[in-house]
């Protein structure tokens, strides 16, 4: 079976990385430090599919999240990878 | 009252208490079971020993010398005769039986693992890392010494042990005894300790194997003075007797030799005895019981589930200033008011302070005493209590209130009974939204009961069939600034639960809003009066001259309770069904509910106008005018409704039902042929020829088609039956308007109940291949699978009634389940929420300062302002705008 990537699929919302060069503009422009951001487990399916196009991407990688709103149009959201399990 | 942090927690430890401990910490040895001789003196070394704290007036503790309320209690202790393991320990003391070796206690990890390990455990110090990966780390340390069967140490051999639930363990079978276990705990070094996740500092593993047993304070397990004098002791202390009992008898036993099976028996006994001491809930244990036969609750008991003290006592508490009594409905009362009997009001009070400026004015206040009334024996508010600088209260009664008034200065506290006016918080259990707990301003009302506006049901989720709900006052001025801003009835009109009203008319006002405003009836001059003065208006509307008399339009006299300048233009419910033109308008154009600056133009005024959830003026008013005068609007809304439909008159009677017998004759005729189709389909079926649906069995099809000729039948009913049924019924005014009821209802009652069903398909329970013995056996015929053929007014037979019966059951039992189940969820979902906040940017974070949204709903959208979820109501403003053009 050909390999799915879940960041094709329709339900799943665009994730970006964000490049190390830029993770201080985004952070100053949230007004929050690094470690208060919502996080992402390494092993979410979303994050293995950026693997696969980013090469490996260590803990703390911001990720730009940008979803599907009815009312905004769209709207962004930002995770920091860890490497936390979620239950 | 104290302000500020007066302590702050450093640090939390967790600690094992060892026997010296205990017997340090102990005021008195207890030896003996007894708790007072016969003169009611507590027996000294008894339970009841003056050294562990006095409950009785008049006795001093013997330990701090303190009263009643000054001594704290102090522990004492039991010494057992043979040492019993701790319930709450048997995982704890399993593992290390498990993991360490039996004969020289050491771990079963070769010298490398254990340098290597402690290498890893010493990077997390235990008292400052996560115990959830301490507690991780340890359990894969301890797994891996457990599998071990020869210690690399000695080289002794190692046996299973398995733990007999609930505190037996056996080696090969043969019972190790607590004593053994014991010893073996004794044998592990300090230095391996740590693997198990223990502070050797704080806690040794032989301490969960108890010798010593410490007796609680007597303030813990009061006893209880009967009216008869009798004496009742508290489920602990009856606990510890028997304790104390059994360790005695145990100790004498194995002092004078008796056969080692008497000894193991009783060894037994005082195992359970100390177990069900800790928790009387444990699972293969007998719950120890009272002589009553009620179980008794233990120390466990004490603490946990909702009645236990986290939920009970720390989470949830009584409160001061609240009164609880039955409710009944005020149509004269504004959504804002709560009307309260003097009997309540008179107990509750507000705190005043006093002050220079009103000095005075509650000098005369105080000096009406406790039980006031005006010249024509009316309701004043008088005060109850007034508390001095020093926090000492004075009760005020008539004859010192004189006396009293002359002695208040700035600074005193008067505590004045309630008054109408104030703001107070009204709620009904359950508290499932916001809109379950709201601001009233008072009203003092004869009677015993609490009073409310109609339109105020919904909310609450109230009806008047014997709810009670609670009235708290509020103490303090910021927070009466707060309920008045933000939980005011007015203020709760939009729920934030799908943007629109909760709060509308609801059965007879609709009712009579309809009737009022549908073909727009002519009302008498005097008959408008009389509905008029149920209002605050004092105008009258256009009226229209017919032989020389005044006669009025209804819709004119509902445009005189609409906002000025309001323009709106809706479906009504009663046409929103209809495409082109709806079968009860008689101009195209009563279609919509048309509204120009304030004035109804056509239409029919229904639930989808004034209706709680739905009612569309209620929500236009309360955009466009915002809440104080859409409670205005729902004020004179419900008085009207009411003032008009006490002149007009409602009611429904089993003759409002009555259809020709001709349509009878067709209904049953119908049904009939549905019985007969029904068993067409079953004999199709029986000789194999039953085509099977795409995707089903040919069981499935069967029922399916059955299911959809029952329901074909009695839509069929129910079309023959409302065909003489028109909008001069009753019944149907309310099901047309949405007042109450459906069509459905209306069919079931005058044409036909139909098909029973239970889980969607039909009835198909019982006895063996049959729902009643009344069938034969595979009968799967319409009347034999629960076809109701009658209706409600002709009466079922016993075995359609049977049949509804299961069929209503079931509707009974799911709101049972369904009830406790989201009551679970909610609370699951309130704990994860509680600590959640929006803050200035509408970013939403936990109390770490963690976000969990960037902006509130990822739209920062209040779903309170929204209309019905949607953005905007573009029509609406549009001809809104339009008519203010003009």
């Amino acid at each position: 079976m050909a390999k799915f990537n879940v960041l094709q699929h329709e339900l799943v919302p665009e994730h970006h990385v964000v490049p190390k060069s830029e993770e201080d503009k985004v952070l100053k422009e949230l007004d929050i430090a690094k470690d208060l951001l919502p996080k992402i487990s390494r092993s979410d399916p979303a994050i293995k599919a950026l693997e696969e196009i980013h090469g490996p991407l260590e803990n703390g990688t911001i990720i730009k999240i940008v979803r599907k709103s009815p009312t905004m149009g769209y709207s962004v959201y930002y995770r920091v990878i860890t490497s936390e399990v979620f239950k | 009252m104290t302000t500020g942090i007066s302590k702050r927690i450093y640090k939390i430890q967790f600690a094992l208490l060892s026997p010296d401990e205990i017997r340090k910490m102990s005021q008195v040895k207890v030896i003996t079971a007894d708790t007072y001789d016969d003169d009611g003196y507590p027996i000294e070394r008894g339970l009841m020993d003056l050294h562990m704290g006095v409950i009785e007036p008049g006795l001093k503790c013997a330990t701090c010398g303190g009263k009643v309320d000054e001594c704290p209690g102090h522990f004492g202790h039991i010494e057992l005769a043979m040492p019993v393991v701790h319930i709450g320990f048997i995982k704890e003391i399993k593992t290390f039986l498990d993991a360490t070796c039996k004969s020289c206690g050491k771990i079963k990890l070769t010298e490398d693992e254990i340098s290597s390990y402690r290498e890893r455990f010493s990077q997390l110090s235990l008292s400052n890392s996560d115990p959830e990966v301490i507690s991780l780390m340890s359990k894969k340390v301890t797994d891996e010494a457990s599998q071990r069967m020869v210690c690399p140490h000695c080289g002794a051999q190692q046996n299973k042990v398995i733990l007999d639930k609930p505190t037996t363990f056996r080696e090969e079978g043969i019972k190790v005894t607590p004593k053994e276990i014991r010893e073996r705990l004794e044998r592990v070094p300090d230095e391996h300790l740590v693997f198990f996740g223990l502070n050797p500092e704080v806690a040794r593993p032989e301490w969960m194997v108890l010798t010593v047993l410490p007796v609680p304070p007597i303030n813990v397990r009061p006893s209880i003075t009967l009216e008869t004098g009798e004496r009742s002791e508290d489920d602990l202390t009856h606990k510890l007797v028997d304790i104390i009992r059994i360790s005695q008898r145990l100790r004498e036993s194995r002092d004078n030799g008796s056969p080692q099976l008497i000894i193991e028996d009783l060894w037994d006994l005082l195992q359970f005895h100390v177990t069900t001491y800790f928790d009387n809930q444990t699972a293969g244990i007998p719950p120890a019981r009272h002589r009553s036969g009620r179980a008794l609750k233990t120390l466990v008991q004490r603490l946990k589930g909702k009645e236990g003290r986290f939920r009970s006592n720390l989470s949830g508490k009584r409160v001061n200033f609240s009164a609880r009594t039955v409710i009944s409905p005020e149509p004269f009362l504004s959504v804002n008011e709560v009307g309260v009997p003097e009997k309540a009001a008179r107990e509750l009070t507000v705190p005043v302070t006093v002050n220079v400026f009103n000095v005075e004015s509650i000098r005369e206040f105080v000096k009406r005493g406790p039980d006031p009334r005006d010249e024509f024996g009316k309701y004043l508010a008088g005060v109850n209590y007034i508390i001095r600088p020093d926090g000492r209260r004075i009760k005020i009664t008539s004859q010192n209130a004189d006396e009293n008034s002359k002695r208040i200065e700035p600074g005193w506290i008067v505590e004045r009974q309630l008054t109408e006016g104030d703001i107070v918080l009204f709620n009904r259990q359950p508290s499932l939204h916001r809109m379950s707990m709201m601001g009233h301003t008072v009203r003092i009302l004869d009677g015993q009961t609490f009073r409310f506006n109609l339109a105020v049901c919904t909310p609450y989720n109230a009806d008047f069939d014997g709810d009670e709900m609670n009235l708290h006052i509020i103490q303090k001025e910021e927070a009466r600034a707060e309920a008045r801003i933000i939980m005011k009835v007015q203020e709760q009109i939009m729920s934030p639960r799908f943007g629109g009203p909760i709060i509308g008319g609801i059965h007879d006002h609709i009712t009579a809003m309809f009737l009022l405003t549908h073909n727009n009836p002519l009302f008498p001059e005097d008959e408008t009066v009389h509905m008029l003065s149920y209002l605050d208006i004092d105008r009258m509307p256009e009226p229209v001259v017919k032989n020389g008399k005044k006669f009025y339009h209804g819709r004119d006299i509902f445009s005189l309770i609409l906002p000025e300048g309001l323009n709106l233009k809706f479906t009504s419910k009663l046409c929103s069904g209809s495409k082109e033109k709806c079968e009860y308008e008689d101009d195209p154009a009563d279609k919509f509910v048309y509204i120009v600056d304030g004035k109804m133009l056509h239409g029919t005024i229904d639930e989808a106008a004034i209706g709680s959830f739905s009612g569309e003026i209620i929500d236009k008013i309360f955009r466009k005018y915002g809440s104080e005068e859409t409670s205005k609007f729902i004020d004179r809304m419900t008085r009207l409704g009411v003032g008009f439909i006490s002149i007009r008159g409602f009611s429904t009677g089993i003759a409002d039902y009555d259809i020709p017998e001709s349509a009878i004759a067709r209904i049953e005729e119908i049904s009939a042929q549905a019985i007969e189709r029904t068993e067409k389909l079953i004999e199709t079926y029986r000789n194999g020829l039953l085509q099977p649906s795409p995707g089903r069995s040919v069981e499935d099809t069967l029922e399916i088609e059955i299911l959809s000729t029952t329901g074909m039948v009695r839509d069929e009913s129910g079309k023959i039956a409302s065909t003489f049924l028109g909008l001069n019924n009753p019944s149907v005014i309310m099901a047309r308007s949405g007042a109450r009821a459906k069509m459905l209802n209306i069919s079931e009652v005058a044409g036909m109940v139909g098909q029973q069903s239970v889980r969607g398909g039909r009835l198909n329970r019982g006895y063996y291949g049959r729902t009643l013995p009344h069938f034969k056996v595979n009968d799967i015929g319409a009347m034999a699978r629960g076809f109701v053929k009658s209706s409600y007014k002709e009466g079922l037979n016993p075995l359609e009634y049977f049949m509804h019966s299961i069929g209503g059951r079931e509707g009974l039992v799911d709101i049972a389940v369904r009830t406790s189940r989201s009551g679970y969820m909610q609370r699951r979902l309130i704990n994860a929420f509680e600590d959640l906040k929006v803050d200035e940017d509408l970013r939403v974070q936990d109390t770490v300062g963690a976000v969990i949204q960037f902006k509130y709903g990822e739209d920062g959208v209040d779903p309170t302002r929204s209309d019905r979820g949607e953005t905007i109501d573009v029509d609406y403003h549009a001809f809104d705008v339009e008519q203010e053009v003009k």
